[in-house]
């Protein structure tokens, strides 16, 4: 008897704590629960769905028309089709180096390109633009200059540009087994420096001579898409290397070192190696720096000019049809950059579950040992 | 000799890993590198693989020297502690990576890797992911991996560190019968003195960025070269005394030691293995030295004693057989008479005031402070 009591009593007891400890009343619960529906409802559901409702308010026909029969907005979406790719190849290319050289290397200054890569989060889009119309405007360093004789600069510029294809070229085609190098293949520096410099000279004499790129002719940055472009590019700097820096150091480096013991070229490893175990990362890290891409606003107003038919990009066109009391074409427009950012956000998720990322992995291999 | 390496030495910084270290592997042995963590034995074997550049030496394989080859030009394979197989690819991919990235033919990739999944018998795991294996099945298919582009040389990395007892001594016994089948050359590193002991021909014992020792397990084990050896390999009694013309004086009992009888004076310490102290109920002429039963522990195959000695104090420890022992009043309290049987002294040593036996610090520095002399 007096052991069935001294088990039973504390159990009840037991059992009523643990309750108490995990669990709010159920009116903190359901009032926490309720208050972030609303809000959440208020704030983000409603004005959602209030786009779709007054794009399509005059019927289906006219918001088509709304969409593909006004020039200025058609033009508008066909730039910001060629501005967000270009920046997003540009931040591809750049994320993945700046990963590589974060994730991987150690050397002075890794802490200081790790926080100059968030800049861009932290900077106000509209100083960003401002700090390129300094740059690149007619009162900035270089204005006079690219007003006057832009294209003086693209000689130069291709020049560079196809040296560095020969030496990527080079490197590509060179035998993979040192011992298989013969002859100019075995010789990097030799080949990487004259090469190079005779690319050049031959760009740079075809442009004197023949004349391939206009000369005398301002070259515009600002108020042109080449602005566009850079704007976007710095505003949606961070998201690919933000992404891929913690896949890369989750994933580590001793499946790479496995690649090149085996035998595998530098090439080799990081397509049949690196890529694949980054790829969601990377594709996750595009994803999120296209929504932005599309929709940056505040650098792109002021770097564009926003001149219609011309630097108007999707964004500064909801607001310029806004502005002009164009309320159902406004939100036209809308519906299709708020079409972008649900598509991003299912994506995102169904992403987030691919991530090696956090310890879901390991707990999983740590559970299987 | 197929591996020569000469004078390696690598620095990390201001760290030494590897300082003027020498090592031979002759064709088709099993060679163990065993030490410490932070002992540099890791980073010698990543030079041999390439996969580390020695500040200065040379690595000679087969008479050719290899020290600046990259390790795709090397014919070596690698095993990573952690594996390392690549998550993305299935067990057969991940065998065949070494002959794919060299373009060999589908077919002979196919062929190999059915030959090799029979050597590791893993038959029928080949469309698995790494994931999908047990610890023992992934370290198994590393080395299959490992293996595939017939290397001259195999370099495993504490290839058992990170499984449990009972797969380990399976793979152990299974690694030494798959080394006798193909009899690749190979060194592998470890810092568990079993494990070195069962599976290699020679064993090169490393600390603080040296090699103190190389031998048969047996030399090793019977001769340790330096005082790090006889301590890092088991257990081990240490006393401090004075060596004097062959007499090595501990405490109030003399010691004859006639391979030391050319120092004159010296401090000297002495090492023994518990089992090699002879524990008696009573003295048995001078040679035995009182002490104190402190503890016993019984269980398992053999007891083990803590003893102090009667005379200055100092813990000493005594592994008996189960026979041994029931011959003896072992209670904790009793009296005892301790015998040392083969006593290994080590002259030379800086004096230190009379400290307790088993201090480590003193033995960790010894090795070094040999160097400076």
């Amino acid at each position: 008897m007096n052991a069935d009591v001294a088990v039973a009593v504390p159990k009840t007891v037991g059992s009523a704590q643990v309750r108490r400890a995990q669990e709010d009343p159920a009116w903190v619960r359901w009032g926490l629960i309720g208050l972030a529906i609303a809000v959440v409802a208020l704030l983000v559901v409603v004005p959602v769905v209030n786009i779709f409702a007054q794009a399509l308010s005059d019927g289906l026909a006219a918001y088509w028309s709304n969409l593909f029969d006004d020039p200025d907005t058609l033009h508008a979406i066909k730039l910001t089709l060629i501005v967000a790719p270009v920046a997003l190849l540009a931040n591809l290319i750049f994320g993945i180096a700046a990963a590589w050289a974060i994730a991987r290397f150690d050397f002075r200054g890794r802490t200081l390109l790790t926080a100059l890569i968030d800049l861009p989060f932290s900077v106000s889009p509209v100083v960003a633009g401002l700090m390129f119309v300094l740059i690149f405007g007619l009162q900035g360093y270089f204005g006079p200059f690219l007003r006057r004789d832009g294209y003086a600069i693209m000689p130069y510029l291709m020049s560079i540009l196809a040296a560095g294809a020969f030496v990527l070229l080079f490197f590509l085609f060179r035998p993979i087994r040192a011992t298989e190098r013969r002859g100019l293949w075995d010789r990097p520096v030799l080949v990487v420096l004259a090469g190079s410099l005779i690319v050049f000279g031959v760009a740079f004499f075809l442009q004197q001579y023949f004349d391939i790129w206009p000369h005398n002719q301002s070259l515009k940055i600002i108020f042109a898409v080449p602005g566009l472009i850079i704007a976007t590019a710095f505003i949606t700097f961070p998201f690919v290397a933000r992404e891929l820096i913690p896949v890369m150091e989750a994933v580590g480096v001793e499946e790479e070192l496995a690649a090149i013991s085996l035998g595998a070229s530098g090439w080799q490893m990081f397509w049949q190696v690196t890529v694949p175990n980054i790829k969601w990362g990377l594709v996750y890290g595009v994803i999120l720096c296209n929504a932005r891409a599309m929709g940056e606003f505040g650098a792109v107003y002021v770097v564009s000019g926003h001149i219609a038919g011309q630097t108007d990009t999707m964004p500064l066109r909801i607001e310029k049809l806004f502005q002009e009391y164009n309320l159902p074409g406004s939100f036209a427009v809308a519906s299709l950059l708020t079409l972008v950012a649900i598509i991003t956000l299912i994506a995102k998720i169904r992403l987030e579950r691919k991530l090696p990322v956090g310890d879901g992995r390991q707990k999983q291999e740590e559970a299987r040992a | 000799m197929s591996i020569l390496i000469q004078n390696i030495f690598k620095t990390f910084g201001s760290f030494a890993a590897l300082d003027n270290v020498s090592l031979e592997v002759p064709d088709g042995t099993l060679v163990a590198l065993l030490g410490p963590s932070g002992s540099g034995k890791t980073t010698l074997l990543r030079i041999i693989a390439g996969l580390e550049i020695p500040d200065s030496g040379s690595v000679i394989h087969q008479g050719e020297d290899i020290t600046h080859y990259s390790a795709r030009d090397r014919k070596v394979g690698f095993v990573f502690q952690h594996y390392a197989l690549f998550r993305h690819m299935t067990v057969a991919d991940n065998i065949g990576y070494g002959l794919r990235v060299r373009k060999v033919p589908k077919a002979k990739i196919r062929e190999r890797v059915g030959e090799l999944m029979q050597l590791i018998r893993l038959e029928g795991l080949q469309s698995r992911y790494p994931s999908q294996l047990s610890g023992g099945q992934r370290q198994r298919v590393a080395l299959a991996r490992a293996l595939a582009a017939q290397p001259t040389v195999l370099l495993l990395d504490e290839p058992f560190g990170a499984l449990d007892a009972k797969v380990r001594q399976e793979l152990r016994k299974w690694l030494r019968r798959l080394h006798e089948e193909i009899h690749v050359t190979s060194i592998f590193v470890t810092h568990d003195q079993e494990e070195a002991f069962e599976l290699a021909d020679r064993v090169a014992v490393m600390n603080q960025a040296h090699i103190e020792q190389i031998g048969t397990p047996d030399e090793v084990y019977d001769q340790p070269a330096t005082p790090f050896v006889y301590d890092f390999l088991g257990n081990v009694n240490l006393f401090h005394g004075r060596i004097r013309r062959g007499r090595l004086r501990l405490g109030d009992t003399v010691f004859h030691v006639p391979e030391h009888a050319a120092v004159k004076d010296a401090p000297a310490v002495a090492y023994v293995r518990p089992h090699e102290v002879k524990v008696r109920a009573e003295p048995n002429g001078a040679s035995g030295i009182a002490a104190v039963i402190k503890h016993v522990n019984s269980a398992g195959p053999l007891v083990q004693l803590e003893l102090e000695r009667v005379d200055d104090g100092s813990l000493l420890s005594a592994e008996l057989t189960k026979d041994e022992s029931s011959q003896l009043p072992l209670q904790p309290g009793t009296q005892v008479y301790v015998e040392l049987k083969n006593v290994r002294v080590f002259p030379d040593i800086p004096p230190e005031p009379e400290s307790m036996p088993e201090s480590k610090s003193a033995l960790e520095s010894s090795p070094l402070e040999k160097d400076h002399a």
